[in-house]
């Protein structure tokens, strides 16, 4: 036992996963390595058909993999099924459980009793949960009445009914407008932060919601974890120059005079400032800079003066992490590349694996 | 928000995962409990359940009435029919709600959450199985209610402790196939529904839930040593009608309760084991939580 105080979160080694699948088996996962520490706010974050889901049934014992052995707070996923899902709940996006007919408090109810809780337990556990999430008004209507943010957030507070250690989010903001996702994002950042040392395992393709929330990342595509770190780390990967873009009343020698500066690797026109002003109204220069790093700004500044030109506004550009994810895989999340990740530019994959893998199988996937 | 965020406070993960037995039966219990409850919910939400499960099989027992009184029939015959009318009650939820309810449940994303709770999956099958007789317990006492006063059946039970012995028998068994079925439904996928289609007819026949038993001969007899509604409703036709006419009778009703009592046995080991093989092999391939596999 003293051994697995100390275990981590998750810790999953070499996971691989394959379905077999007409014509050829489909590779959803293809050497996974994952350490999750306790406490810890970790995020899947990868284009559909990744393997994220996959990964996620495997730790929520669902799915066992192909290969490889994977652990949760010590407990072996194979042996200890029954522990693990003591400590652990999930909530996917998208998720229609339980019974239309049932009212929201009948409903959460029921998996309370799922989970272990006692019977009355249960129902002042509900009541609690359904306060704290917001849904007061909904508590006697019916589940199949709900809208879907109010049903995701139900979804979630099914999530806590058992108190989790770890939780699942898969894609948990899946097909939610701008004012559910927020909420929903909100509860989750709200329970983690009043129930400390809970673990949170986040998938997603909203870069900007891993982001937001996640203390590390891991960027995950074609089965394989491209890379691993916090997104400030992630994007540091990415971008080593410092990016600033200037705003500037006037610049009659044009970027060129700034790219001869000490520390400037580029001066780029970003535009003229003109477009759609208003005829008379007042002309700008916009200016984007990469510099070696932040204090070559300083001559920059001191240069512009002496060219007579007047900063109106500067902002410092910050890569987003689907530079990153650019960067790694060598193409976006919409498109269907396939492309080798570019090692060439020194962003080294974490662990690649052998073949060449799709994510999820294919509806047409058999046995 | 805290306070509500924190159900049971536990020291560690750890120490939240070790479950002593007591608590694990206590969860067993409750979760039959819990998967129970929507059915029983369901009985006084979804009041269209009086017309599909009352009043359309009290008419198909009534045509076979008007069919047994215009051929002059000993008036017994009502009484069987009526009693299979009653017991079909119970038939019917087993193979549309028990046999596919598995196959329902993945397909609305509850299946998972189920496999992934702690605790055993046969309770949501028992839970099922509770929920579903509630609820054709309440259908077979209207139908036989209704149609004994309106067609003046009368019952003369002389061993009212045999014939619960037998009923409750015949229940579990009923639904101890019920829970065999969902497994293998659940394996079969789509095919589920023509198999419950399938089921049905030759089921209703082979029981003489209309007739009989006996009229049947040997193929009776095969039927009441292996379909639990055959054995059943044989035995509850001779504890019910024990003067009189009676039922032609193929085995003694202690005979028949024996065979149900086997078949509980069997069944439920079976269902046990199909669950726990279809477990394995949904987290071995990756089959059964997904809702298109």
């Amino acid at each position: 036992m003293a051994a697995l105080i100390d275990a981590p979160a998750i810790d999953a080694r070499a996971i691989r996963r394959v379905y077999k699948a007409r014509p050829n088996p489909v590779t959803a996962l293809d050497g996974v390595d994952l350490t999750v520490a306790p406490g810890e706010f970790f995020g899947l974050l990868g284009p559909n058909g990744a393997g994220k889901t996959t990964l996620i049934k495997i730790l929520t014992t669902l799915l066992l993999p192909s290969s490889g052995t994977a652990r949760v707070f010590g407990f072996d996923l194979e042996q200890d099924t029954k522990r693990i899902r003591r400590i652990m709940n999930m909530v996917s996006g998208g998720e229609q459980s339980g019974y239309g007919i049932l009212t929201v408090r009948e409903q959460l109810w029921m998996f309370s009793q799922f989970y272990g809780l006692g019977m009355r337990e249960g129902w002042s556990r509900v009541d609690e949960l359904i306060d704290a999430i917001g849904l007061g008004e909904q508590r006697l209507q019916r589940v199949s009445s709900l809208s879907t943010g109010q049903r995701q957030k139900m979804n979630f507070a099914r999530g806590l009914l058992n108190d989790p250690w770890i939780l699942f989010l898969d894609e948990p903001t899946l097909g939610l407008d701008v004012s559910a996702a927020r909420a929903v994002r909100e509860l989750v950042v709200g329970w983690q932060a009043a129930v400390p040392g809970r673990t949170i395992l986040l998938t997603t393709h909203y870069m900007a919601e891993a982001d937001e929330l996640c203390e590390r990342i891991a960027i995950v595509d074609h089965g394989r974890i491209l890379a691993i770190g916090t997104p400030a780390e992630l994007k540091q990967r990415v971008q080593r120059e410092s990016i600033f873009r200037l705003e500037l009343d006037r610049l009659d020698d044009g970027p060129a005079a700034l790219a001869r500066l000490p520390g400037v690797v580029s001066a780029t026109s970003a535009s003229d400032g003109s477009a759609g002003r208003e005829p008379g109204a007042r002309q700008t220069v916009e200016v984007s800079l990469v510099l070696v790093e932040d204090a070559a700004l300083g001559g920059v500044v001191g240069a512009l003066s002496g060219l007579g030109a007047r900063i109106l506004a500067l902002r410092k550009s910050e890569p987003s992490l689907e530079d990153v994810f650019v960067e790694l895989v060598g193409r976006g999340f919409e498109s269907d590349g396939g492309e080798t990740p570019d090692t060439a530019n020194g962003l080294a994959p974490v662990r690649l694996g052998t073949a060449h893998v799709d994510g999820e199988p294919p509806p047409e996937a058999i046995e | 928000m805290t306070r509500a965020f924190v159900g049971r406070p536990s020291v560690s993960p750890q120490e939240a995962a070790e479950w002593s037995r007591r608590r694990v039966l206590d969860n067993n219990l409750r979760s039959v409990v819990g998967r129970a409850y929507p059915r029983v919910r369901g009985l006084v939400r979804e009041p269209s359940w009086v017309i599909f499960e009352i009043l359309l099989p009290f008419l198909t027992t009534s045509s076979f009435v008007f069919v047994y009184r215009a051929l002059k029939a000993p008036p017994e015959y009502v009484g069987f029919v009526v009693v299979g009318g009653a017991m079909t009650a119970f038939w019917l939820n087993v193979v549309w709600m028990m046999a596919a309810q598995l196959h329902w449940e993945r397909d609305q994303g509850n299946l998972e959450l189920y496999f992934a709770a702690p605790m055993d999956v046969m309770s949501v099958l028992f839970g099922m199985a509770v929920g579903g007789m509630v609820l054709s317990g309440t259908r077979a006492t209207a139908v036989l209610l209704v149609a004994s006063n309106l067609y003046g059946v009368h019952f003369s039970v002389d061993r009212w402790g045999l014939l619960l012995v037998v009923f409750v028998l015949t229940l579990a068994a009923l639904y101890g196939l019920g829970m065999v079925l969902a497994s293998l439904f659940l394996m079969w996928g789509r095919e589920a529904w023509h198999v419950t289609q399938l089921l049905i007819e030759p089921v209703y026949f082979v029981s003489g839930l209309n007739f009989p038993l006996a009229s049947l001969g040997r193929l009776g007899a095969l039927a009441l040593a292996t379909i639990p509604l055959a054995a059943g409703l044989d035995a509850i036709r001779q504890l019910t009608f024990a003067r009189g006419l009676g039922p032609p009778v193929l085995l003694p009703p202690e005979a028949e309760a024996a065979i149900l009592a086997g078949m509980v046995v069997g069944f439920i080991a079976l269902a046990r084991f199909s669950l726990r093989t279809l477990e394995r092999r949904a987290r071995r391939e990756g089959r059964l939580t997904v809702r298109w596999q």
